[in-house]
């Protein structure tokens, strides 16, 4: 039988990271995704901490996951609060639009 | 036995978070407009933070079980991060009134902004980092949004809080990697794994080098270093002016001074793997700086440009990694900080009928409406392109000497031949206020807080060729303590 080990959470997590980061770069349509997208990437950081963490038997790893999910809330709504104050000036959310400054 | 908790060395941060509190609870409950007494009790509140600061004296004290650390490096850190913000607090209030966007939450957004970077400039774990940073990086979220009826800021806000949280995802992830492969979040112990005090010591195995990579990603991205700039320009140019001239200087110390306090705290024994990555780093924002603000127009991009080639100098001598080498860091970014804060006092003065404008054109015979202000932007303009005997070459000549001294013979060519493009624009600017002719003149006062400011910044820059000396030693005895071995 399959043991589910160390490496199998990383795999998980580095898949889930990857797709975070491309979620931003590759995405032309909404800015709520890209905001999913970030969560995305710290769940996968998340995962990594507390898988360690059981590995290593050191707490450490699972007080950090603590503090990036906390952080992680005040970030989403601060950014949906700049995504609304966006939505009042232009009148849409979709990438391609956001586009007033660039040189 | 119960510990007690020791708080002595987080005095001026404890201060700073009940002074921040103890404000937004006053501009709540005022039912008048309070942007301003709330803007004098903050400048009041990081002078506080200062003495308190100085107060502790210069020798290591750990808090918090080891997640914070002040030391003499710290304190210098500090007091140029707590005179930037406090500069700007004072420049943005004019601003503020005139534009009629003035609310009490600017000034405490930026005295949290402060207390974030006090946090990371003594972190001494990674959690501490991360902590501090977000708590930074969320503040100036809200700061370049900060007008949030003009388009423009708010895509400024917006681009800033993407990219933002890309590099802390990244940073985060590079961080858990490092967790994993060597065992600790804590910088004594990594460095201790590191180095091979510890009874198993780590071998920079290719999960730490990811991490390191990662880390050092992350950390790029908060000090717009290439190829991690691209928020820089857009965000300078879309915020508010104010905010801008925030942005350019407390944000950058703060970070650069966690770059260095990262890299030779856990990472002194890894410097074979970092240098590449920071030589590489160093490069590419020395040349980017000096070719792309070539181009530019619009002052605060320029200025944008111009501090990416700062930063590319400061990780040149970041990349010595030798105490040289981060003395010659921390006189750089002294002076930077003066060198900006005064040219952004010129570029909040530049008004005309009542509008803020930002062309470089708009500057056009300044030496013939305002041959102060004319004089003031050239003597910082000649700094920054590094000409002697102004402040500017000396920054330049520390960091140059260091990676020298360092055997890193190409990084210092290549900065100097960087520093000679950029000369280029930095002498259009002083072309375009002394040899065009005179289009319209800019509004008159320019009020008591930015001539203050120019002069100030003037003054120190033209001085510091007569007395070098207590920046230079206190520089030097900051950078000490980060390499005990070397005594």
């Amino acid at each position: 039988m399959l043991e589910i080990g160390l490496s199998h959470y990383l795999a998980v997590a580095a898949i889930l990271f990857t797709l975070g980061v491309m979620g931003i770069f590759l995405n032309r349509k909404n800015v709520i995704i890209i905001m999913m997208s970030v969560e995305l990437m710290l769940l996968a950081v998340n995962i990594n901490f507390v898988a360690f963490s059981s590995y290593l038997n050191d707490l450490v790893g699972q007080v950090f996951a603590m503090f990036i999910l906390t952080v992680a809330a005040a970030e989403a709504a601060i950014g949906l609060a700049i995504v609304v104050v966006f939505f009042r000036n232009r009148g849409t959310i979709a990438v391609e639009e956001i586009s007033q400054l660039k040189g | 036995m119960i510990k007690t908790l020791d708080l002595v060395p987080v005095l001026p941060e404890i201060f700073l978070a009940v002074a921040g509190l103890a404000l937004l609870m006053l501009g709540v409950f005022r039912k008048e407009d309070s942007t301003k007494s709330v803007s004098v009790l903050v400048i009041l509140a990081l002078g506080a933070a200062m003495v308190l600061v100085s107060s502790l004296g210069g020798d290591r004290l750990v808090a918090f079980n080891g997640l914070f650390v002040a030391d003499r490096f710290a304190s210098f850190a500090k007091g140029l991060v707590l005179v930037a913000s406090a500069i700007a607090t004072a420049m943005s209030l004019p601003y503020l009134e005139r534009e009629k966007i003035g609310r009490f939450e600017y000034p405490v957004l930026v005295l949290f902004a402060t207390l974030g970077m006090m946090m990371m400039i003594s972190a001494n774990d990674f959690i501490a980092l991360y902590l501090g940073l977000e708590l930074q990086s969320l503040s100036l979220y809200v700061l370049a949004a900060y007008n949030r009826d003009n388009a423009r800021a708010t895509e400024a806000g917006l681009k800033y809080f993407v990219l933002g949280s890309l590099a802390s995802g990244m940073l985060l992830y590079g961080i858990s990697l490092l967790y994993g492969f060597a065992g600790s979040t804590s910088f004594e112990t990594l460095a201790n794994l590191f180095s091979g005090g510890h009874e198993h010591p780590v071998k920079p195995n290719m999960g730490v080098i990811a991490g390191l990579v990662f880390v050092l990603a992350g950390l790029c991205f908060k000090v717009s270093a290439v190829p991690f700039h691209m928020w820089a320009p857009d965000v300078y140019e879309g915020a508010p002016t104010p905010v801008t001239s925030f942005f350019a200087v407390a944000p950058k110390i703060a970070a650069l001074c966690l770059m260095v306090r990262v890299m030779t705290g856990p990472f002194a024994d890894l410097v074979e793997q970092w240098r590449q990555v920071v030589t590489f780093v160093a490069i590419g924002s020395m040349f980017v700086g000096a070719f792309a603000a070539v181009v530019q127009t619009n002052i605060k991009r320029l200025m944008a440009y111009s501090s990416i080639g700062h930063v590319g100098f400061v990780l040149v001598g970041i990349a010595a990694g030798s105490t040289l080498g981060i003395q010659g860091v921390l006189i750089y970014l002294a002076i930077y900080l003066f060198m900006n804060v005064g040219t952004f006092a010129v570029i909040l003065s530049m008004r005309q009928k009542g509008r803020m404008v930002e062309g470089i054109d708009d500057l056009a015979g300044l030496s013939k409406t305002h041959p102060m202000m004319a004089f003031v932007m050239a003597v910082l303009m000649f700094s920054m392109a590094g000409v002697p005997p102004l402040a500017g070459f000396w920054g330049k000549f520390y960091v140059f000497m260091a990676a020298v001294e360092a055997g890193q013979f190409t990084l210092a060519i290549i900065g100097l031949l960087s520093s000679v493009v950029s000369a280029y624009y930095y002498l259009r600017i002083i072309k375009v206020m002394y040899f065009d002719e005179p289009v319209e003149a800019f509004d008159k006062p320019v009020g008591t807080s930015m001539s203050l400011v120019m002069a100030v910044s003037t003054i120190v820059i033209l001085a510091f060729t007569l007395i070098p000396a207590p920046l230079v030693t206190s520089a030097k005895a900051a950078a000490q303590v980060l390499f005990p071995a070397a005594g």
